[in-house]
């Protein structure tokens, strides 16, 4: 027998690993599909199989979510079906994985048509995913459109929630669960600083009159707007967008990113003036656990005005489970909506702003079943399914006929349902978002370390023509 | 399997490679099974790895967008933006002063002064003082990051209560000096404990001579422990330079912040590669400081042969 040089084996291995490389990736970018499909393929199938992506799985991420489709939501299904003669399986196909790789998976699926026949995504996939051809508005796919526009749901889910599923004003799925953002403010601090129960405030000088109120009391932080890097994307979503929308510009409009504009030097300068004050803490906002601080400080009656989604009240500063409890807060916490810069300079023109976050649920356009999927599409967002998905809790959900029913007991989500949700905007669902979201990161960290506002904003601009991939992408003024 | 009567009968000792058939009496293809489990792990878990991380350095690839389903070769452009990219200079800077901070300095004086002045000491001592530094090395990187955090902290912090400074945030004013504190603190008993066992080495009958003739302390050092020393002076300062160089804790006390000032070059890679989403260019940067890692592990060897 020859004698096996180390060369030879490692060269072996090269090869071989190369081989499942190239492999792997050669597949792959097969082109966009040609949408020449019959919508109405096998619409009178007697036994129809469907699979449900998602990302989340029993026992681990989401738990609650997998079971309620697994063990509620696809037998029921079932049994609606089998009264009309129609044998059908649904088979749910859960994921645990971070969301970059589940959002992996599936592109890769899609791209080679395959994949579950109805998914579950990341608001912020929709547009991506509508760019990459992977997926198709609802009429294309479900072939009617009036079948698609007519269904009743629709009535129930606010225009703004809508925007959720959608991209360029055409509707590709439908929005699950939603969040919104108020500021949140210490009733018990107010009343030191003599400021009302029942605060609102109607523009950023009235946010800044509280705060330089509030700054008399000592040992306070008036105003918690999060800045920085180091609080990622929450820097972005509790901070510079819903103070961007309250200009009246957003991120991303006509397919063009934000720049160097006055509207963004508008929302640099709210920073600067609330952080060289004194009335935020710009240390807070460069530790690397600056937010969960900032919940801690909250909770013992230290920071004054909170910029937060429903997730303060319902998992940080509540009474039972809450990460930094406040056992009154239901008498200690109000809130409030987030004014526009003026009243009515809003976007479209509004007093209040607001941002939301979510998913939404997509057909997949190579689906063998199209007329079927959006039968379970239109069954999972009926208002019974909706309100089982809840389990009891009391969570906001897309459909206002739920909300109005099981917030009742809940006036801070009643007020997000209500309120909140109809004047929200969502983030764009672009794969250049993240880089300019960082770049925006950026701006407001060079602006509370002392940056004057123009510099700041220069740097931004070129951050997010390299981002953009061009000047020509970027909006400035 | 061969029973216990059985000589084994082992290769040779011999210079250069023996020839295969020898593997302990073994033919190739049986030597081979033996080691396949082990091939196989390695090929997929450090030989797979290491080739794909290559590959992708090489690619546009991403986190979200069309690069994320059909990245497309773009040479060595990744690369080329290394060298012009200011982050990373200062990464690779910060990364420098990290390990000349704390492992070169750092671990490796206090690791020796400590077995120096342990060597002496009462067993009793020697073994609490030696027991409460292993306990820092092997509490999990974690734990010891966010007690660190917590003895920094600007509201509360000890350190503030130890030196009557209130509302200093030091990770945030002093971000390198407090990292340099804590990865000294951190790795010492490691130095510690091979020092104290390479001592053992050192004849007790020289250092007896030394005093007989009056050498200073430090002469004693220079001209009798160190040469006797140096090969493992040089093992402990390769492998802790690298772990250093490596370390992904200053993550847990800064995130690389404020503004960069700390963002060593794992963290800069973690930065890119998920706050950028830009894998191809974090997969070429990883394989610089692969590269940069084996160059310093070649000077090592190099040093440690010319001693032999």
């Amino acid at each position: 027998m020859r004698p096996l040089s180390r060369l030879t084996t490692a060269g072996v291995l090269g090869a071989a690993a190369l081989a499942l490389l190239t492999g792997c990736l050669g597949s792959s970018g097969s082109g966009s599909s040609s949408g020449g499909q019959d919508a109405n393929r096998n619409a009178d199938a007697k036994k129809v199989e469907l699979t449900f992506g998602s990302n989340s799985v029993k026992g681990g991420k989401s738990s609650a979510g997998a079971t309620f489709i697994s063990d509620v939501l696809i037998p029921k299904f079932v049994a609606e079906q089998k009264g009309k003669g129609v044998d059908v399986t649904v088979k749910f196909q859960g994921d645990g994985s971070d969301d970059e790789v589940y959002k992996q998976k599936l592109s890769l699926d899609l791209s080679n048509k395959s994949g579950p026949d109805l998914f579950q995504i990341d608001g912020i996939w929709v547009g991506e995913f509508a760019q990459a051809d992977y997926i198709k508005p609802l009429t294309d796919t479900v072939g009617d459109a009036a079948k698609v526009d007519n269904w009743d749901g629709w009535q129930q889910i606010p225009e703004a929630v809508q925007a959720l599923g959608s991209y360029n004003g055409k509707r590709y799925g439908v929005p699950g669960g939603t969040d919104g953002r108020v500021l949140y403010f210490n009733k018990k601090l107010f009343q030191q600083a003599g400021l009302p129960a029942d605060w609102q405030p109607k523009s950023w000088d009235d946010i800044i009159s509280a705060g330089q109120a509030l700054k008399k009391i000592s040992g306070v932080t008036p105003i918690q707007i999060n800045a920085g890097t180091a609080m990622g994307e929450a820097t972005t979503m509790q901070g510079v967008l819903p103070l961007l929308v309250g200009t009246g510009s957003e991120v991303n409009s006509d397919g063009k990113w934000l720049g160097n504009t006055a509207q963004l030097r508008q929302v640099l300068d709210f920073y600067h003036q609330v952080y060289s004050t004194g009335l935020g803490d710009p240390v807070l906002q460069k530790e690397a656990k600056g937010r969960d601080k900032s919940f801690a400080e909250f909770a013992a009656n230290k920071i004054g005005i909170l910029l937060e989604s429903d997730y303060f009240w319902r998992s940080v500063v509540e009474p039972k489970e809450g990460v930094a409890k406040m056992a009154d807060r239901d008498s200690a916490v109000g809130w409030a909506m987030i004014p526009a810069m003026k009243p009515g300079a809003g976007v479209k023109g509004q007093d209040f702003v607001s941002m939301s976050g979510g998913g939404a649920t997509v057909i997949n356009p190579n689906t063998k079943y199209p007329q079927q999927a959006w039968e379970f599409l239109q069954f999972m967002n009926s208002a019974d399914m909706v309100k089982a998905s809840l389990d009891g809790a009391a969570k906001i959900t897309q459909r206002s006929d739920v909300n109005s029913e099981v917030l009742k007991s809940d006036p801070m989500l009643s007020f997000m349902a209500e309120k909140v949700l109809p004047i929200t905007q969502y983030r764009p669902g672009r794969a250049e978002y993240p880089k300019v979201s960082a770049a925006l990161q950026q701006a407001t960290a060079d602006v509370i370390s002392g940056k004057s506002t123009a510099a700041a904003a220069a740097a931004y601009q070129k951050a997010v023509e390299t981002a953009a991939g061009g000047k020509d992408k970027v909006t400035s003024n | 399997m061969a029973s216990p009567s059985t000589p084994v009968r082992t290769a040779a000792p011999a210079r250069g490679r023996a020839p295969a058939r020898d593997v302990a009496g073994l033919g190739v293809g049986r030597a081979l099974g033996f080691v396949a489990p082990a091939l196989l792990l390695i090929g997929a878990f450090l030989i797979f790895p290491a080739l794909w991380t290559i590959y992708i350095g090489v690619t546009n690839y991403r986190l979200t967008g069309v690069e994320a389903v059909s990245p497309s070769m773009v040479g060595l452009s990744n690369y080329t933006r290394a060298l012009d990219d200011a982050l990373f200079h200062n990464a690779l800077w910060l990364t420098m002063l990290f390990v000349l901070g704390s492992a070169i300095i750092g671990q490796n004086v206090l690791g020796f002064t400590l077995a120096w002045v342990l060597r002496r000491a009462r067993p009793a001592v020697r073994r609490t003082v030696e027991a409460l530094t292993l306990l820092a090395w092997i509490l999990p990187s974690t734990v010891v990051a966010y007690l660190w955090v917590a003895f920094y902290d600007r509201d509360g912090g000890t350190l503030n209560s130890l030196l009557g400074t209130p509302g200093t945030a030091w990770l945030i004013d002093y971000p390198m000096a407090c990292l340099v504190v804590f990865n000294t603190w951190r790795g010492t008993a490691f130095s510690m404990m091979l020092y104290s066992s390479a001592l053992q080495a050192v004849p007790p009958s020289q250092l007896e001579s030394a005093r007989m003739v009056g050498a200073s302390g430090w002469q004693t050092l220079r001209d009798v422990v160190f040469p006797h020393i140096r090969g493992h002076v040089l093992t402990n300062t390769l492998l802790i330079s690298l772990w250093t160089a490596n370390d992904f804790s200053p993550f847990l006390l800064t995130k690389g912040g404020p503004n960069h000032e700390s963002e060593t070059v794992p963290v800069y890679i973690y930065n890119v590669a998920l706050q950028g989403g830009e894998l191809g260019y974090s997969s070429a940067i990883s394989f610089l400081l692969l590269i940069a890692n084996l160059l310093v592990s070649l000077v090592y060897l190099r040093l440690l042969r010319r001693r032999s």
